[in-house]
């Protein structure tokens, strides 16, 4: 086992004295990919700005490998209609070169709007392009807020198969939200199921069995998820085809639109 | 020698050369105005200017300097208050810019003995410039491009996505400090020109008027710069020719050139 990039040890954040974050403990290395998931109001991007720096924990230790190189996704990319701002000048203001630009836009298969303006982008472009910045700089960590959002559900696939590749061309960690139950269960290595602490985490197999995981999230999802990842016989393609992987039978339990 | 004396000891030329500087900065500044949403904040800034200049008479201190001053204390008030959360931004804003314009002018009743023009003070008086309103300009407009120049990428990134810019160890709340020390210092020497209540109006209207044409960040500056520059030649001619006045002259032409832009050119990318 690698050495640990993040370490967090009894992290607690509060909002006027109510705990948003309570107590977490977790640990990433090169290779992880950790996802974190939870209910709504449950702490979750407050965790991963914690990491990020941009939040300041009210106790606990956030420690990061000296000279980390964060990749961060963050949920949405909100801009401001009254700036102009083209693909490329976006991609550059990240301080990389122009090579290495393109370069992450083709990895993350927009690298077609390289002129394009960002206001004209749709959801699942935008979240190519935000992850294309976050790839640029060649990051230790690829810290990711719910990516898949705005994405469709093919799309979706793709986009977690992706990180999964960009993880083993990186040898980097990731840490990501998620709210796609389903997806998460099949792409992820680690999952932390966090409602203020940890309410359990573990290998997506083992978790949907927890009585803690089936305590927050309802029988009804940990048995489906139970399901769907001893079923998972497929994969996609980019553009969110089927692609069959060793003998096929069909058994697609999930919707394709 | 004879020929620069000859050009500025012409009340109209300094008032040109003077505004053309004023536009030079008023262009990349009013850009931060539209994309940070900073109108009603510089506003307020420009509205504070009058309790500096107040400040200067009573505690004798340069103008320029006590605007300065005032500009950059009520900015740090306005970002500490604004934190504290008790109070909306935008509520925020109301008052301290009500306040500081009415205390500044109650202060300058009760200095009797010193006579200001308040008219110029809060419509401009371009046409009073003297040379030495030009150094502070050209000045001022060197300090701030330089510092402008320098903080480009960083400024930007923050105000594109400021988290974004927090995880790629852009230093945003320094910047975020900078900007403000160059707002202080433009509504300083643009007072001059259009005066406290007008002064948002030359940041704002040109920027506005430039993101109709422009593809990207920096051309969206350079055009802000050139409207700019249009409103004052063409606000002077104006007051030139019709006798109006100088300082709302200018912010008529920044919004004639601002309707014709929008009824002519087609949407942005």
């Amino acid at each position: 086992m690698s050495e640990a990039l993040v370490q967090l040890q009894r992290v607690t954040v509060q909002f006027d004295d109510r705990p948003v974050v309570d107590q977490v403990t977790l640990q990433a290395s090169r290779g992880d990919i950790i996802t974190i998931i939870g209910p709504n109001g449950a702490g979750k991007t407050t965790l991963i700005k914690t990491i990020l720096g941009i939040q300041k924990a009210s106790q606990g230790r956030v420690s990061l490998a000296p000279g980390l190189t964060i990749g961060y996704v963050p949920q949405h990319l909100t801009l401001e209609a009254t700036l102009p701002l083209s693909v490329r000048r976006f991609m550059l203001l990240s301080g990389q070169s122009l090579t290495d630009c393109r370069a992450a836009l083709k990895r993350t298969g927009v690298d077609h709007l390289l002129d394009a303006s960002v206001h004209h982008l749709s959801g699942g472009e935008k979240q190519r392009l935000l992850l294309a910045r976050a790839l640029a700089r060649k990051p230790d960590l690829l810290v990711l807020d719910e990516p898949a959002q705005g994405v469709d559900i093919n799309g979706q696939a793709a986009l977690y198969e992706l990180i999964r590749e960009l993880r083993d061309e990186l040898h980097c960690a990731v840490i990501m939200i998620s709210h796609d139950l389903h997806l998460v269960m099949a792409a992820t290595d680690k999952v932390i199921c966090l409602n203020q602490h940890v309410c359990c985490s573990g290998y997506p197999a083992d978790i949907s069995h927890d009585p803690a995981f089936i305590e927050t999230f309802g029988h009804q999802v940990a048995e489906s998820l139970a399901v769907y990842h001893h079923r998972h016989n497929h994969s996609h393609d980019l553009h969110g085809d089927v692609v069959d992987t060793k003998g096929t039978q069909g058994a697609c339990n999930h919707e394709h639109h | 020698m004879s020929i620069i004396d000859a050009v500025l000891g012409d009340f109209f030329w300094r008032a040109l050369i003077g505004g053309l500087g004023v536009a030079l900065v008023a262009g990349p500044l009013g850009c931060f105005v539209v994309w940070r949403r900073l109108a009603y904040f510089g506003d307020t800034l420009a509205h504070s200017a009058l309790l500096g200049i107040a400040l200067s008479f009573l505690i004798s201190v340069p103008l320029n300097l006590a605007v300065i001053i005032t500009c950059v204390v009520i900015a740090l008030a306005l970002v500490l208050l604004s934190r504290t959360r008790v109070l909306a931004t935008d509520t925020l804003l109301g008052i301290l810019a009500h306040s500081a314009l009415a205390i500044g002018l109650v202060a300058l009743s009760f200095m009797p003995d010193v006579r200001v023009d308040l008219t110029g003070l809060l419509f401009g008086d371009l046409l009073a410039m003297n040379r030495q309103d030009l150094l502070w300009i050209y000045g001022g407009a060197a300090f701030v491009l330089t510092l402008l120049a320098i903080l480009w990428r960083g400024l930007l990134m923050s105000t594109i996505h400021e988290e974004l810019a927090r995880v790629e160890g852009i230093p945003v709340e320094r910047l975020r400090l900078a900007l403000m020390l160059m707002f202080s210092l433009v509504i300083a020497v643009a007072m001059k020109i259009v005066g406290v209540l007008l002064i948002t109006a030359l940041l704002v209207i040109p920027a506005a008027t430039a993101r109709r044409l422009a593809k990207n960040p920096e051309h969206m500056v350079g055009l802000a710069v050139v409207f700019g520059f249009v409103a004052v030649a063409g606000g002077l001619s104006l007051s030139w020719h019709l006798d109006t006045p100088a300082g709302p002259s200018v912010v008529v032409t920044a919004f004639v050139s601002f309707l014709l832009v929008y009824s002519l050119a087609r949407k942005p990318a």
